[in-house]
């Protein structure tokens, strides 16, 4: 050996068809590439958060039944308000996608910032619905199930911070009209991600509904 | 393929920072984890040698420790709570910023884009802030020995009550503990932005040709052991949000009620300090084999380069590794074995547990059998090779004891654990890094590391570690307890005395030995003798390029694949090996 870039590296007949999954039958380092590493970063991300809730869930329900100190915490009404909210910005994410799909830009940006506006009003009425239970006299310490309530519902929220800015990076790319066909993926990540939000909050609505 | 596909190659960064501080090169990346880890491995091995000190020499007067620790040492001795804070650190210093930084973090980074033909991971800003992240967590960590009441008391696995209820239970259960867990949060995350790197680069940045099948079993080990992190941190983060609570905002998810602590009843409860342990040990089992699963990679990777022949079993050890991940994440209740837990519960982690000895056997024998009938070059690399494969058969056979409930209830407590965990996760994983930096750093700097130096450095070392480790399991065996600071009020321990001195002699001896790898690192680095491209005539992908390796690793062409890893002495072949870039 040489000489190190030596053409045998690069040369060669095609390689024999191999049973495979991602990469190693692509042309690495393109675009291509960069688009499944990006799905498949994200969906490793959302292992890791799954993990996470899973594991608060299981101290749940761990915590739940070995004690006689177990109060429900009353859901405040505004929740099912937020759940609408969050719903409806997960309906405009896609409603954007699809505009964009059609090379409608001026709907895009409109749903995409709608979308925006409805995940700040869902933020907004968590801490609504935080300051009502404070009011009613439950707080982080209080018992159990509140202590629950108020660590789910606030990881939940940091998690949503984290979507917000990813909603708002695109959403001053396209106001910065700089949304190219390289953008695409960002677009797709972060919708995918806040449909993720979407159906981890619906799962935690359940688990505080039938369980407290 | 007609022609090469020729990109524009990136062009280096230029000023020193983006360069060598915060750069997004996985091989810069690489090697500012190395070195993280060699700090650390040198302050947790520091930390062993004077709890070593302490337990042989409980009465000496060391004005060194009073000026280290005013309030820990007064009058130069060492106080009990002190030897289990040095404990709780080396613990975590060497658990955390060692076996899980350097072995994944510093070689993976370095390593795997080259051995799968990339240019770089696959989110390059990740992984420099997965570095920092970590970096930070550090720095986090050492300060919870400059804070009043200096460090956590509540070892590396930090249970409640004691790591949950405060400054009431000790001296470093204030602050101290408090920023043990931060760090540990702030690991946490870094852990999974580096699993997230490690887990995208593997499925979608190979080369050409270069199937899961053809992949070196280094990166197989290194996406496995990505996987194992993503899951495990994920909960460990979890637990260690919980903990703060219950410590900083008064919830009681690990404090039950009625609590009795220094006279005082705390308002805690209906919490339980068992939930915490099996969160715990759900990240804390898969840790074990975070730290060792790279081992076995190199083990693998440099058995098979050294004894010239293909490794033995390629599928059986990728199998292997998969289900030695999979099986380590339903086995954590053997860690439990005296909480109390239903007998029943026990025996079902028990076979889990045995079962893992399965394919850790499959690997074993596969070892051997690639050396079996070898043409085996005895160099550095290779004895720590073949040291990792002992360490890892002596510290898993005692394996195999503990994991049966009726013996570990004996076990459990005694210094047999200690010698059983330190021979296959500690030293194992250790030699396993020693390896890899013997076998890569011709590629790293272009320059040989001295043999003579390394030699000496291997067998010493070889030696002193069996000689504190082993002796740990008679002790257990004698009944001797493990986390007490102080065996000389004793009856029964004084026929025992003599074999911790001999051991606390062998820590010494060994600590002192490692400043020869340390010598012959930094010396080679500057001084070492010149290295060809690829001076092992190994297989792999990273000895087709330069040494150092450009910025951009393959200067924009793109490697293609047509070899299996592992081609050696393949009969009617030209040389005894076939690259994996070769032409088919």
């Amino acid at each position: 050996m040489a000489s190190s870039l030596t053409t045998d590296i690069v040369h060669g007949p095609p390689p024999p068809p191999t049973r495979n999954f991602g990469g190693g039958d692509g042309e690495p380092g393109g675009r291509g590439a960069h688009r499944r590493a990006s799905m498949t970063g994200l969906l490793v991300l959302l292992a890791a958060s799954v993990m996470l809730f899973a594991a608060f869930t299981s101290a749940f329900f761990v915590r739940r039944g070995m004690s006689n100190d177990w109060v429900d915490t009353p859901l405040p009404n505004i929740l099912w308000i937020n759940t609408a909210v969050l719903l409806a910005s997960s309906l405009a994410i896609e409603l954007a996608r699809r505009a964009l799909r059609s090379g409608k830009r001026t709907a895009f940006d409109r749903y995409w910032t709608g979308a925006t506006i409805l995940g700040v009003i869902f933020l907004g009425g968590q801490y609504l619905a935080w300051r009502q239970l404070n009011a009613a006299g439950f707080y982080l310490a209080t018992n159990p199930s509140s202590s629950f309530f108020f660590l789910l519902t606030c990881t939940h929220a940091v998690h949503l911070l984290g979507g917000i800015s990813a909603l708002g990076y695109i959403e001053v790319q396209a106001l910065l009209l700089r949304l190219g066909p390289g953008k695409r993926t960002a677009i797709d990540v972060s919708g995918y991600f806040w449909h993720f939000l979407d159906a981890i909050w619906i799962y935690l609505m359940a688990l505080f509904f039938f369980w407290g | 393929m007609s022609s090469p596909v020729v990109h524009p190659a990136h062009h280096a960064p230029t000023g020193f920072i983006r360069r060598y501080i915060f750069s997004l090169d996985h091989k810069v990346i690489g090697i500012q984890y190395y070195f993280l880890a060699v700090f650390s491995v040198f302050l947790g091995m520091a930390l062993s040698v004077l709890m070593r000190f302490h337990m042989v020499y409980p009465d000496a007067k060391v004005s060194l420790f009073e000026k280290l620790w005013p309030t820990g040492a007064p009058g130069g001795i060492m106080t009990p709570e002190l030897y289990l804070s040095l404990m709780t650190m080396h613990g975590t210093i060497m658990v955390f910023f060692v076996l899980t930084t350097a072995p994944q973090s510093g070689f993976g980074n370095y390593f795997l884009p080259i051995q799968i033909g990339a240019e770089d991971m696959a989110f390059p800003v990740l992984n420099m802030l997965s570095f920092w992240t970590t970096f930070l967590a550090l720095i986090v960590m050492v300060a919870a020995f400059f804070v009043p009441g200096g460090a956590p008391l509540a070892g590396w696995t930090a249970y409640p009550p004691l790591s949950a209820v405060g400054p009431l239970s000790g001296p470093g259960e204030g602050l101290g503990q408090t920023l043990w867990i931060i760090s540990i949060a702030i690991f946490c995350g870094a852990s999974l932005m580096g699993a997230i790197n490690f887990i995208a680069t593997t499925i979608d940045l190979r080369a050409r040709g270069l199937s899961m099948m053809r992949m070196p079993l280094t990166c197989w080990s290194w996406f496995v052991t990505a996987i194992l992190g993503l899951l495990g941190f994920a909960v460990l983060l979890a637990a260690g949000v919980l903990l703060l609570l219950d410590r900083l905002a008064g919830t009681s998810f690990f404090l039950p009620a009625g609590l009795l602590v220094s006279d005082q009843i705390l308002n805690h409860k209906g919490g339980s300090p068992l939930l915490w342990q099996h969160l715990f040990w759900f990240f804390g089992h898969p840790e074990v084999y975070i730290a060792i699963l790279p081992g076995m990679g190199v083990a693998s990777q440099l058995l098979a380069t050294f004894s010239r022949k293909p490794i033995f079993g390629y599928r059986a050890m990728v199998y292997a590794i998969l289900s030695i991940g999979f099986l380590g994440f339903f086995v954590w209740g053997h860690h439990m074995f005296m909480s109390g837990m239903n007998p029943y519960s026990a025996f079902a982690f028990s076979i889990l547990t045995m079962s893992i000895g399965v394919p850790s056997a499959i690997k074993t024998f596969n070892w051997i059998g690639t050396l079996w009938g070898g043409r085996i070059q005895f160099t550095t690399a290779m004895l720590f090779a073949l040291g990792f494969v002992s360490l890892f058969v002596t510290g898993g056979i005692s394996g195999i004891f503990l994991g049966q409930p009726a013996l570990d209830l004996y076990f459990h407590d005694t210094y047999f654990v200690v010698g059983h965990f330190h021979m296959i996760m500690g030293v194992a994983a250790i030699f396993g890094m020693f390896a890899g930096t013997f076998y890569w750093f011709p590629k790293v700097t272009g320059k040989f590391m001295n043999e003579t130096l390394g030699k000496i450095h291997f067998y010493l070392t070889f030696i002193g570690v069996y000689c504190i480790f082993t002796p740990m399991h008679f002790l257990g065996i004698a009944g001797n307890p493990r986390r007490y600071a102080d065996f000389t009020n004793f009856d029964f321990m004084g026929k025992l005395m003599p074999v911790h001195t001999f051991m606390t002699h062998s820590a010494i001896f060994t600590m002192v030995v490692q400043f020869i790898f340390l010598f012959n690192l930094f010396w080679s680095i500057k001084k070492g003798k010149p290295a060809p491209i690829n001076p092992w005539n190994a297989t792999t992908l990273e000895w087709t390029i330069p040494s150092p390796p450009p910025f951009d690793n393959f200067a924009g062409k793109h490697p293609v694949v047509n070899h299996g890893p592992y081609e050696y002495s393949v009969p009617g072949a030209a040389k005894d090996y076939i690259m994996q870039s070769d032409p088919a």
